[in-house]
């Protein structure tokens, strides 16, 4: 199972954890995985089939959008985070 | 203090205030949210020209409460550049040198802000995510202010600004990544310690600090829009705020008129923002491969209303390549005297790129904003100019190296 992390906004979706285990070989699957213990889990992270314009997801710090985006290949030992998109500079 | 609350950007839910940044229900950034009717009540053009020479003097529009935490940034000078001008071929281009801050760039003005609500909000550790300028700026208003402050970079910073943030005495760390891998660690580190970020969870706070930018150049040229700003963008926060201080000013009934034609300056190595602008599509993350870091944002947060912005008031964006960076800031400091840092030369070279393309009229009143000192970035800068005379310290030794080169000059003109 992949460890998932998230960021505070979304955990009030998920019980208050700030990180759980999900099943799923790729992240759409994980994603899925956490909307059938969590439901309404899947609609505020996908829109329209798509990541939610206002998240960024990693898998091992990487952004997947520069991967494979929900298709991004997950293993057991992989760490996802969810996060919202801030500004900086 | 006029503030209702928190309001999301996105979908319009509102929230107290605290020290939040993300809507809950759709995700979206929120802002502060303001009474602007009472605002209108307390504030004219002259109790702000009788505040202090800082931006504490638009006090009534910013979410501070007491006295803010105050090194004096803000209120900087607005110069008319008639050389520049003349080489750009533009008839009235200003220069907003906001270089002139206590830690010498704009940022010194969304982190008073920022740490003014820390203290607001009883925290006692301050932190950000930097590339560059912001670091220096929470490290001072931090030490100012009597707090811990955890600064996090990208370990491939400019020295400057690694040394001077270092000054401050904060907890410096150097992460092995770019700006939005440094981000997105400080997002999660935000998650578990209660710490004021500046640039997440306090940041619907911190970013109202850039609308003085807005408002100076307003005041400054006498209480008039100009035709058209020239903003660097990296995540596109300063040119959104910019854009509401503007409106702002319309709205309280300082100003008359719209917003000026807002145009955005981004390094052609990192311009997710003018790539979707000249496309017509989404923002699409990018890597950046820039000589110019503190704009060097892959995923511009606030990119979706940069574009919003560029196209209601019918601005535009563009690039300049690391080489035209590099001649932008020689010529503002050989025309106007002016010592910018790679991301004044960004703009100087957008600037030039957009006149040269006929997207920016001559007879434009045009201000473009610069943001930071030359100082912090030398290094890129060092090895593109000349080197100086070397000589002994003897009269003859000068008039053999300087002599030669004047007979050089007056033998060219010959």
């Amino acid at each position: 199972m992949a460890l998932v992390r998230l960021s505070t906004p979304l955990r009030v979706h998920c019980g208050g954890k700030p990180e759980l285990r999900a099943e799923g070989s790729t992240l759409r699957e994980v994603i899925s995985f956490i909307d059938r213990e969590s439901p309404g889990f899947g609609d505020r992270v996908l829109k329209d089939g798509r990541i939610n314009e206002f998240i960024n997801i990693f898998v091992n710090n990487e952004d997947v959008r520069f991967l494979d985006g929900l298709e991004t290949p997950v293993g057991p030992g992989d760490t996802i985070s969810i996060l919202p998109a801030v500004s900086g500079g | 203090m006029t503030v209702k609350g928190l309001v999301c950007r996105n979908c319009g839910k509102e929230y107290p205030e605290a020290p939040v940044s993300i809507c809950e229900e759709c995700f979206g950034p929120l802002e502060v949210a303001y009474d602007y009717e009472k605002i209108k009540e307390a504030v004219s053009r002259k109790t702000i020209e009788g505040g202090p020479a800082s931006l504490w003097r638009y006090k009534a529009l910013l979410p501070v409460r007491g006295a803010p935490v105050d090194l004096g940034a803000g209120f900087t000078p607005l110069r008319k550049a008639e050389n520049l001008g003349r080489a750009l071929g533009l008839k009235e281009l200003y220069i907003k040198n906001d270089s002139l801050n206590p830690t010498f760039s704009f940022k010194d003005r969304v982190v008073s802000v920022a740490v003014s609500k820390a203290l607001e909000f009883s925290f006692s550790t301050v932190g950000c995510a930097s590339t560059g300028n912001l670091a220096s700026a929470v490290a001072a208003h931090g030490a100012k202010a009597g707090l811990t402050s955890y600064i996090f970079i990208p370990a491939d910073l400019n020295p400057a600004k690694v040394a001077q943030a270092l000054a401050y005495g904060p907890n410096l760390v150097c992460v092995d990544g770019n700006y939005d891998q440094v981000n997105r660690l400080c997002t999660e580190i935000a998650g578990y310690r209660n710490w004021a970020f500046v640039n997440i969870n306090l940041r619907p706070y911190y970013a109202e600090g850039s609308k003085t930018l807005g408002f100076e150049v307003a005041e400054q040229l006498g209480w008039e829009v100009p035709d058209r700003v020239v903003v660097p963008a990296g995540s596109g926060s300063l040119l959104t705020k910019i854009w509401k201080g503007f409106r702002e000013l319309n709205d309280v009934g300082i100003l008359d008129g719209g917003p000026p034609r807002l145009t955005a300056a981004q390094s052609a190595g990192c311009s997710p923002i003018t790539t979707a602008w000249r496309s017509g599509g989404d923002i699409r993350p990018v890597k950046p491969d820039t000589i110019e870091k503190s704009l060097a944002i892959g995923n511009p947060a606030d990119g979706r209303y940069t574009l919003k912005a560029l196209k209601e008031t019918g601005g535009t964006a563009g690039s300049a390549t690391d080489g035209e960076i590099i001649e932008g800031i020689k010529l503002l400091a050989r025309t106007e005297g002016i010592f910018t840092e790679t991301a004044g030369g960004v703009v100087i070279g957008t600037l030039k790129n957009l006149v040269e393309r006929g997207e920016i009229d001559p007879d434009e009143r045009t201000v473009a904003y610069i943001t930071g000192c030359g100082l912090k970035t030398q290094d890129v800068l060092r090895q593109a100019l000349p080197e100086p005379v070397y000589i002994r310290s003897d009269l003859g030794a000068f008039e053999a190296a300087i002599g030669h080169a004047h007979r050089q000059v007056a033998g060219e003109v010959a």
